[in-house]
């Protein structure tokens, strides 16, 4: 079953929307066992997709083999045409600077205070910005995602949410123009869920990114898609926009929009 | 008498038997593999560490930071160590001496015995059981909560940054610390003979010091370098390869000791044997 959009749908951002990351037949195992098996999809300029699917359906391993921190088995994925699987070290580098990936658990450096966290990747990529231009940056971006007190403060004494936001904020560092969300608002109360998702989509109205967020979480994906992929079993399942998989009688997705 | 013994009870006998043979044969085969497949690694990552280390952006910072770690956090532990062993020593041969009438013999012998084989080996074994496991949880913990590849998605290359750095400091540190305890060791040995004897310190400094020789430091410096290297090496390793699960930070943590101080061990064995040559 697959509505798969054709490309000329606009999602009012792009008047002809160009692919910035194409999946074709990714196949990934571990073992005896596939996680994903055939996979295929096209993500576009400026648009939100959201993948669906239970917990072990293979979502993140899906956005890990797009930036190389897996590899696939078979099958290719292009991000901005260019062949992921076929960089070297130095051009996979280069690539991996466009794109901003939000961990599901943060991943920020506990041994660092916030300040020295979004440092941490500007002071390596742009080498030649002096300290003021650091601060300027650091400030614009935690004024960004609402957590502009918090220079000074290590990840333990954070909360979940705030660790979500400043994970947020160091990818954002580095102005990358795709973002891949690994479970964003997972282990949030719905409030800030809710808080987390607006600012996804104030994120992508600002910077300009083109996003891949991996949820299970349907309210999230009620805010911030603009297609949604169901992955079932490690294959896409469905495709196609929110409403279509609302209006859906198949039981699999009836028992994910209940 | 005679035992019969049914045909089909032998058949099935037989088969069950070569199968079992069979499976150990695989078992062992895997296994093999495995350890052949973890030394090419190791191999691997030396390469690499060497590799990196001579390549730009050295990450000056973080080394002087692992220095401090190593170095400054690690001088309680030696210092007391250090000390506890020239007292040890001096009272266990002091008797030993006594009885032969070669008590002004002892700060010599104790002092060669510390430089030469006790306070390296003690030290790269405290320090094998400090830094290296603290480095394996350290970076173990890092591999688990995806750190390490948060480094990796933002291009920061993290086995430059968390690996180099470390093992670097460790490979500089660690001869420090092995001088240090020497000289607190000696330290200690006057203590130590002080206890039953009087000596001044002056008459014991040129009783200790009159029989070491070049011979006696230099071999045991240079095996210092190795000890920290391997020290560094090791505790990274265990912790930048650990698996996902918490549990693997144990068990990184936990091999790095082993390992560490049994390389030590195979490090300090090879070095008297080339020593012994010149």
């Amino acid at each position: 079953m697959s509505a798969t959009p054709t490309t000329t749908v606009d999602y009012g951002r792009a008047e002809s929307p160009v692919q910035v990351i194409e999946v074709n037949n990714l196949r990934k195992g571990f073992g005896t066992e596939d996680v994903l098996m055939n996979v295929s999809l096209k993500l576009f300029n400026g648009e939100n997709l959201v993948v669906l699917g239970k917990s072990g359906s293979g979502k993140s391993v899906l956005i890990k083999c797009i930036v190389r921190l897996l590899d696939p088995d078979e099958g290719t994925i292009k991000v901005f045409g260019e062949d992921v699987s076929t960089l070297n070290q130095f051009e996979l580098g280069e690539l991996r600077k466009k794109i901003g990936f939000l961990f599901q658990s943060g991943a920020l450096y506990d041994s660092m205070t916030v300040k020295q966290n979004l440092e941490f990747p500007l002071r390596r990529i742009k080498r030649d910005l002096n300290q003021k231009e650091i601060n300027e940056k650091v400030e614009e971006v935690l004024e960004n995602v609402g957590l502009p007190d918090t220079l000074d403060k290590m990840p333990s004494q954070l909360s979940g949410g705030m660790r979500k936001r400043i994970s947020l904020a160091r990818t954002l560092m580095i102005d990358p123009s795709i973002m891949l969300y690994d479970e964003p608002t997972t282990g949030l109360d719905p409030v800030t869920s809710d808080e987390i998702s607006t600012l996804i989509n104030a994120v992508q109205k600002k910077y300009k990114t083109s996003s891949i967020i991996i949820t299970h979480d349907i309210e999230c994906a009620r805010t911030t898609a603009d297609r949604v992929i169901m992955l079932l079993n490690g294959e896409v399942y469905m495709e196609g926009e929110l409403t279509e998989f609302e209006k859906s009688t198949d039981t699999s997705i009836k028992s994910f929009f209940k | 008498m005679k035992i019969i013994i049914p045909v089909t009870k032998v058949k099935k006998v037989a088969t069950e038997r070569s199968i079992r043979i069979v499976e150990k044969t695989i078992a062992r085969t895997v296994e093999a593999g495995n350890f052949l497949t973890n030394i090419a690694d190791g191999f691997l990552f030396v390469t690499r560490v060497a590799k990196e280390t001579f390549s730009r952006n050295f990450e000056f910072k973080e080394f002087m930071r692992q220095c401090y770690q190593i170095g400054n956090k690690s001088l309680p532990l030696i210092s007391v160590t250090g000390l506890i062993i020239g007292v040890v020593l001096t009272i266990q041969m002091r008797p030993a001496l006594v009885s032969f009438g070669a008590v002004s013999m002892l700060p010599g012998m104790v002092a060669i015995s510390l430089i030469r084989e006790m306070g390296p080996v003690i030290t790269a074994l405290i320090c094998a059981g400090k830094i290296s496991s603290g480095m394996g949880a350290e970076l173990g913990s890092m591999r688990v909560s995806e750190q390490i590849d948060a480094m990796e998605v933002s291009s920061v290359n993290p086995f430059k940054y968390l690996v180099v750095t470390r093992v670097l400091a460790a490979t500089l540190m660690i001869p420090l610390l092995v001088l240090y305890a020497d000289a607190l060791g000696i330290l200690g040995c006057w203590a130590g003979a002080n206890i039953k004897g009087d000596v001044t310190f002056v008459l014991f400094a040129s009783q200790a010091f009159g029989h070491i020789g070049f011979n006696d430091l230099m071999p045991a410096i240079i095996k210092t370098f190795f000890f920290g290297a391997v020290i560094g090496i090791v505790g990274c390793y265990k912790g930048y390869t650990a698996g996902r699960g918490t549990e693997s930070v144990g068990i990184a943590a936990n091999s790095a000791v082993v390992l560490a101080s049994l390389l030590v061990i195979i490090i300090d064995l090879i070095a008297v044997q080339i020593t012994d040559m010149l």
